[in-house]
């Protein structure tokens, strides 16, 4: 979109210049060419003022790039595992989903982005409640992510787009440190859609963000007050205000398994989906049962080494 | 050489359809307003289509085809005035047309009947609910005329109906997004800036024409060229904007519309919160709509017209 017209055209302008700035900081991190291409990879569906159908901006990624990058390479310093060549077609990508703020997400779609070959631009599936929140729903929806309905899926889909589904949902991000790395139940809503598109399903575990807010107890009348899905209690928030829902430095691993093809008959039987879904589900967790054992014991496990 | 009853002949549409129509077919306008610059050929019943006399039109003229755009979409006026003129008028139409043998029916309603909620799909196909109502209680006429049209598509065969809902319509017309547009300053929604679907009234006409082809039935969305932020659509107008917090807008909103200086009512700002986007394959399969102007071009033709103009000097 470099040169084009109405190149800067668009996004709110309050986030805009606050993010411009930020972005400056960071530019040193930046590298243009691998910019061009995985802003490229999502390019083709662009309308006259760069926005792609669903509000994706890629001038606007580029602005905040050199953030997800600082969290990625620095903070987080994450290390993939199993990322080997991606399939260009259409993908679903499987997840746990913890950490209360969905940090997972964006981390999952800057592996995706920086090591995937060829790198690719990942739709993830927000939550139903996100929409109606001011900035945040704005910002997610310029950085590419989608409300997490079945329509808008399979709309992606068909496009041959490549989307992040966790669907443990709420019961996953949201529950409490001593339920760490037990995966939750899964909805069934994500194979029926991957069967009726005949999508391969990527299945994937995030070590690490489970510590990075480790939430002690969750204030549930609060967060019926607030109109959120939960209100965590870590060793920092709400003590520090704000700031203490900072999540800590933790190593993070994200574990890649082989795509799993589903065929079949969507609209079948409970019991023959149900029975896909745990295929699935298994496989997540056998790859965090590895993640586990690999990353070896605590202190060792959350501060991790200088990145290889 | 069919004829064709055109309800709303006054309006802006109603005036363009009716230029366009009239080459080829016998065009009967029917309007409370009058026409005083029209084409010879055209005839216009200043009648409102409540009143008995509209029957004794299909009566003394052969109707092969009717197309409703007598509808009010002024807040301002009371519910039950609203209710007695959308609803009613269209109901006595559909009986004159189930009556006197016409062919063809094509109503002009609205996406905004779908209404603009945070968790709709981003795409609406015409089978998604009309929840526009909720809430939202000035749009339930509207509404009502839509689901009534679709009700009589279901239940009289005979009639091709065609239900067209198109996106926000931008032109000389005086509707609402032509106007909020032309504001010398565009008040927004601080933190959001929802994808917004526009397209010119001369696209419409030529839908309204399409649908009017032989064998053309059903509810078909309108949607024009690609969807963009209304932040960007206000950039490229040359327009400022001012983001407000909801809370604050919605107050001034309020009180806007209580001392009755404003033209919409405070439900309405969920449209420039939340997106309300149809998804048109439909229409682009079945009727061969192709809209032919691009995005920058259809902002183009909004800043020739006239209301925009004054609001630039």
């Amino acid at each position: 979109m470099e040169g084009n017209l109405y190149d800067d055209a668009g996004y709110s302008p309050q986030l805009d210049e606050y993010l411009s700035e930020i972005g400056h900081w960071f530019r040193d991190w930046g590298d243009k060419d691998w910019e061009n291409r995985v802003l490229s990879s999502g390019a083709a569906r662009l309308n006259e003022f760069g926005y792609d159908p669903f509000g994706m901006s890629p001038a606007f990624i580029r602005k905040v790039i050199p953030i997800v990058r600082f969290l990625y390479r620095a903070y987080f310093r994450v290390s993939t595992h199993g990322l080997h060549e991606l399939p260009t077609t259409r993908l679903m990508f499987v997840s746990n989903h913890s950490g209360q703020i969905p940090l997972d997400g964006a981390l999952i779609a800057a592996a995706v982005a920086v090591e995937g070959r060829p790198p690719r631009i990942l739709r993830s599936m927000v939550e139903r409640w996100v929409p109606s929140l001011p900035f945040v729903s704005l910002f997610m929806a310029r950085c590419g992510q989608v409300l997490g309905d079945p329509e808008n899926s399979r709309r992606l889909l068909e496009n041959d787009e490549a989307i992040l589904v966790f669907p443990e949902g709420t019961r996953g991000i949201s529950k409490l440190y001593r339920d760490r790395y037990k995966l939750q139940e899964f909805g069934t809503g994500f194979m029926r859609l991957a069967m009726e598109t005949k999508t391969p399903i990527v299945p994937i575990a995030v070590i690490g963000v489970e510590e990075a807010v480790p939430a002690l107890f969750n204030f549930k009348r609060l967060a019926r007050f607030l109109g959120t899905p939960s209100f965590p209690v870590t060793p920092t928030f709400p003590l520090f205000l704000g700031l203490g829902l900072l999540p800590y430095p933790v190593k993070v691993h994200i574990w890649f398994g082989e795509p799993m093809p589903f065929g079949g008959d969507a609209d079948d039987e409970d019991d023959v989906i149900d029975r896909n879904v745990d295929k699935v589900r298994d496989r997540v967790a056998a790859l965090i049962a590895r993640g586990l054992k690999e990353r070896g014991p605590f202190p060792f496990s959350v501060l991790g080494g200088i990145r290889p | 050489m069919s004829v064709i009853v055109l309800t709303g002949i006054a309006g802006t549409l109603g005036r363009l359809l009716a230029r366009q129509l009239h080459l080829d077919h016998e065009v009967i306008g029917l309007d409370r307003r009058d026409l005083p610059d029209r084409p010879k050929d055209i005839r216009v019943y200043t009648l409102d289509i409540r009143r008995k006399r509209c029957e004794s039109l299909f009566r003394r003229h052969k109707v092969n085809a009717v197309v409703h755009l007598n509808i009010m979409h002024d807040f301002r006026r009371p519910q039950a005035e609203l209710h007695a003129f959308n609803v009613l008028g269209t109901q006595r139409l559909l009986e004159y047309a189930a009556r006197h043998g016409v062919r063809k029916f094509v109503f002009l309603s609205t996406a905004n009947v779908y209404g603009a909620r945070p968790d709709n799909p981003q795409f609406l196909t015409e089978e998604a609910l009309l929840l526009a109502g909720e809430g939202f209680s000035e749009m339930r006429s509207l509404v009502s005329a839509d689901m009534l049209v679709t009700s009589f598509f279901w239940k009289t065969p005979q009639v091709e109906t065609v239900i067209l809902r198109p996106a926000h319509i931008l032109g000389t017309a005086t509707n609402g997004p032509s106007a909020y547009l032309s504001l010398p300053c565009i008040p927004t929604v601080l933190g959001f800036d929802p994808m917004i679907q526009v397209m010119h009234e001369s696209e419409v006409v030529g839908a309204i024409v399409a649908a009017l082809a032989p064998g053309r039935r059903g509810v078909y969305n309108l949607a024009g060229p690609p969807a963009a932020p209304l932040s960007a659509l206000a950039k490229y107008l040359g327009k400022r904007t001012l983001p407000l917090p909801y809370s604050v807008l919605r107050a001034l909103a309020q009180r806007a519309w209580q001392m009755g200086v404003a033209e919409v009512p405070p439900p309405e700002l969920d449209f420039l919160r939340f997106p309300c986007l149809v998804d048109d394959a439909r229409a682009r399969r079945e009727l061969g709509f192709e809209p032919r102007l691009t995005l920058p071009q259809t902002l183009d033709l909004l800043r020739k017209s006239p209301t925009f103009r004054r609001s630039v000097r």
